[in-house]
C-alpha cells in the first residue's frame, strides 16, 4: 500500500516533501499529495515512513488502502 | 566568509562542550559588568558596548530597545516546515487578527519574498531588518531560507539579515549562516534540562526518525547549546528566546539564562506563554495558563545581571511588517506587491535614516536633561503606561492605542520594562464600553497613563481605577515625559494633595484582537 495525505488536514507546511526518498510528494493548490505509484512506504530506505514521521498534524498521512503494498525488490 | 571578526565579545569557550555550564564569560554590553545596567537590548548606550557590536545592533529593533522606537523590521514567511513539535504551537491556525509566532496569512516562495522585501524597503525607509522566522523553522527549510538571503544580499545590501530557529538543525548550517552575512540569529531555548523539556516538546524529527519525550529533549538541548557556541565563536550575535510557562519552566529559566550567557548569548528574551483554548495548542487545550505581568517581570528581574535581558519583544507573526507592535503586512500582500513599481533607492533610504538618527539623539538629550532636574532618590519607584506610535514620543490617542509601553520610573531613572497589548478602545469615533475594563486590567500595575489625548469617559473610569490619565506631556519624548510626570507626582504627594498607594498586578493579553 502507498501512503496518502488527507488534504483537509494538511497545513501545506512542506515538511514531508524534501524527506521523501522517492520524490513522490508534490504540492497542489497549497497542500501536498503523494503519487501512489512512486511511494515505497520508505521500505528499504528508512525504518519509518518519512512523511508520517515529519508531519506535524496527527492522522494526516495515512495508509491508502486503495493501493497494493509495495514489494521491495 | 566576511563576517568572522576578532571581537572582544567572543567568550573563551571550551569548544563544543556539552551542556555543563562553564564560568560565565561576559558578552556584548555586559562587559562593563555594572550591576545597575538594565540591558543591552533595553537601553545601552554606545559607551556600554564595543563599537563593532553597536554598529550591528543600533538599527535593529529586536536587538536594541532604543532602536525599536524608530526602526522597523519585516518577516517573510518562506519557511513553513518545522522539525519539532512544541506544546504551545499549533500550525493549523490562521486569523488576520491573531498576532503570535507561527501564524501567517500567506506563505511565499523565495522570489516572491524578495520582491516583497524590496517593495516594503521602498515604502518604509526605516525598515532596516529582514528576518526569516517561520512560520515553521528557518533551518528546517534551508533551501528556501538561504535562497532568499542570497538574493537579498545582492539586491538590498543595506538590509540586515537575521533568522530564528529552534536550534535542532543549527550546527549543520552555521557555515552557511556566516556565508550570507547573517549576523543576528535567534534561538528559542525553553530549557536546559531534558526532564523539563519533555513537558514542552512531545517529539522532534531528527536524522530521519521521530524521537519522543526525554530523549528528544536531550538531543534538542545538546544541539541548541552546540549551535549557540558555534555562532559565538564566529562572532554572530545571538538572541535567546524563552517562553515562560508557569509551573513548567518559570524557575528553571534562571538556569537557562546562566547557560546561554556562559555560551556568549548577547540577549535573553523571556516572553510570556500565549495560551488559549481557541488556539488549539496542547497547552491551550489542557488549560495551561500564561504568566501575569508581575510573574513575567519577576522572572525577568531575577535574570538581570545574567545575559542582557530584552523586554520589548512583541511576539510578532512570521509575516509581520513595520515597527514592533505595529503590523502593516496587509498593505503588502502578494497581489498588492505585484502592482507596485519598486525602485530600490539606497540614497533615499540613507537620507531618511539620517533624519531618524537626529530624532533619536534629541530623545536621548531630552532624557538626560529631565534626569538632571530630578530630586534626590528616596527609593520610590512606579510604573507608567505610555501610548505611542513610534519616534520615542507620547504621541498616540488613548482610544487608538493597540498597546501601551510600560516604563519604570524613579528619581534617577526611566526605563522601558515591557508593553501590554490591548483592544482599541475607540472604534470609529465612539468608545467601546466593554473594551475599557480589559485595558484597565492590562495596565492595572501602573500609576499613570501618558497619552496624546483622551476622551472624558475613559478618563473618569481610569481615575476611578486609581490610574491617572495624563495629557499634559503630549508629543514629548517618552522618558522626559515620564520623569517630568513623576517629579510632579512626588511634589503632589509631598504637599499631601494625594497619597502614594501601591498598585496591583496586571494581566497579559492572550487572545486575538477583537477588531483589526
Amino acid at each position: 500500500m502507498a501512503y496518502k495525505i488527507v488534504s483537509s488536514s494538511c497545513t501545506g507546511c512542506s515538511a514531508c516533501e524534501p524527506e521523501c526518498p522517492n520524490q513522490a510528494i508534490i504540492e497542489k493548490n497549497g497542500t501536498f499529495l503523494i503519487k501512489p505509484e512512486k511511494c515505497t512506504e520508505c521500505i528499504g530506505h528508512f525504518d519509518e515512513p518519512q512523511c508520517v514521521a515529519a508531519c506535524p498534524v496527527d492522522k494526516t498521512v495515512i495508509i491508502d488502502a486503495g493501493y497494493p503494498r509495495y514489494a521491495a525488490a | 566568509m566576511a563576517i568572522v571578526f576578532e571581537s572582544s565579545v567572543t567568550p573563551k569557550l571550551k569548544p563544543l562542550s556539552g551542556i555543563k555550564v562553564e564560568v560565565a564569560a561576559s558578552s556584548g554590553c555586559g562587559t562593563a559588568g555594572g550591576a545597575g545596567k538594565s540591558s543591552c537590548g533595553s537601553s545601552a548606550e554606545p559607551a556600554d558596548m564595543p563599537p563593532e557590536i553597536w554598529e550591528k545592533v543600533k538599527n535593529h529593533p529586536c536587538y536594541s530597545e532604543e532602536a525599536h522606537h524608530h526602526y522597523a523590521r519585516m518577516h517573510v514567511a518562506v519557511a513553513p516546515a518545522c522539525n519539532i513539535q512544541c506544546n504551545y504551537c499549533n500550525r493549523k491556525y490562521d486569523c488576520s487578527n491573531e498576532s503570535r509566532p507561527g501564524v501567517v496569512s500567506q506563505k511565499l516562495t523565495p522570489d516572491q519574498a524578495v520582491k516583497k522585501v524590496l517593495a516594503v524597503a521602498s515604502e518604509i525607509p526605516q525598515m532596516t531588518v529582514l528576518g526569516i522566522a517561520g512560520p515553521g523553522d528557518a533551518l528546517a527549510n534551508p533551501a528556501k531560507t538561504f535562497e532568499t538571503f542570497r538574493q537579498l544580499q545582492e539586491k538590498a545590501p543595506d538590509i540586515k539579515l537575521c533568522l530564528s530557529t529552534n536550534g535542532l538543525a543549527l550546527p549543520d548550517y552555521v557555515e552557511e549562516i556566516c556565508k550570507y552575512n547573517i549576523d543576528h540569529v535567534t534561538i528559542t531555548i525553553n530549557m536546559v534540562d531534558p526532564d523539563v523539556g519533555a513537558k514542552i516538546y512531545p517529539w522532534i524529527f531528527f536524522n530521519h526518525k521521530r524521537i519522543y519525550g526525554r530523549e528528544a529533549a536531550e538531543i534538542l538541548t545538546e544541539r541548541q547549546m552546540l549551535g549557540l557556541e558555534m555562532l559565538t565563536q564566529r562572532g554572530v550575535l545571538t538572541k535567546v528566546n524563552s517562553v515562560l510557562i508557569p509551573g513548567i519552566n518559570d524557575t528553571h529559566l534562571i538556569e537557562v539564562n546562566r547557560a546561554v550567557k556562559a555560551r556568549g548569548a548577547f540577549l535573553h528574551n523571556i516572553m510570556p506563554l500565549i495560551s488559549e483554548a481557541e488556539h488549539g495548542t496542547v497547552f491551550g487545550l489542557s488549560g495551561q495558563r500564561g504568566p501575569s505581568a508581575q510573574e513575567l517581570k519577576e522572572v525577568q528581574d531575577a535574570c538581570m545581571g545574567g545575559a542582557n535581558l530584552m523586554r520589548h519583544c512583541r511576539q510578532c507573526r512570521a509575516d509581520a511588517v513595520g515597527l514592533l507592535g505595529e503590523d502593516r503586512s496587509h498593505e503588502f500582500t502578494l497581489e498588492q506587491v505585484d502592482k507596485m513599481e519598486v525602485v530600490y533607492d539606497l540614497e533615499k533610504r540613507r537620507a531618511y535614516q539620517q533624519k531618524v538618527e537626529t530624532e533619536r539623539a534629541a530623545q536621548a538629550a531630552a532624557k538626560q536633561s529631565a534626569l538632571s532636574e530630578q530630586q534626590a532618590d528616596d527609593g520610590m519607584t512606579v510604573l507608567v503606561a505610555v501610548a505611542t506610535k513610534g519616534q520615542g514620543k507620547v504621541n498616540e490617542h488613548f482610544g487608538h492605542a493597540h498597546e501601551f509601553q510600560i516604563y519604570e520610573v524613579s528619581a534617577t531613572h526611566a526605563a522601558f520594562v515591557g508593553h501590554r497589548r490591548v483592544d482599541h478602545y475607540c472604534q470609529g469615533g465612539w468608545g467601546e464600553d466593554d473594551v475599557l475594563p480589559s485595558i484597565v486590567t492590562a495596565i492595572n500595575d501602573c500609576h499613570a497613563v501618558l497619552v496624546a489625548k483622551i476622551g472624558g469617559c475613559p478618563r473618569d473610569e481610569l481615575k476611578a481605577a486609581g490610574i491617572e490619565p495624563v495629557e499634559k506631556y503630549a508629543h514629548e519624548f517618552i522618558e522626559k515625559a515620564a520623569l517630568s510626570w513623576f517629579a510632579d507626582y512626588r511634589a503632589r504627594v509631598a504637599r499631601g494633595e494625594i497619597s502614594h498607594l501601591p498598585r496591583g498586578d496586571a494581566a497579559i493579553r492572550q487572545g486575538a484582537y477583537l477588531a483589526a
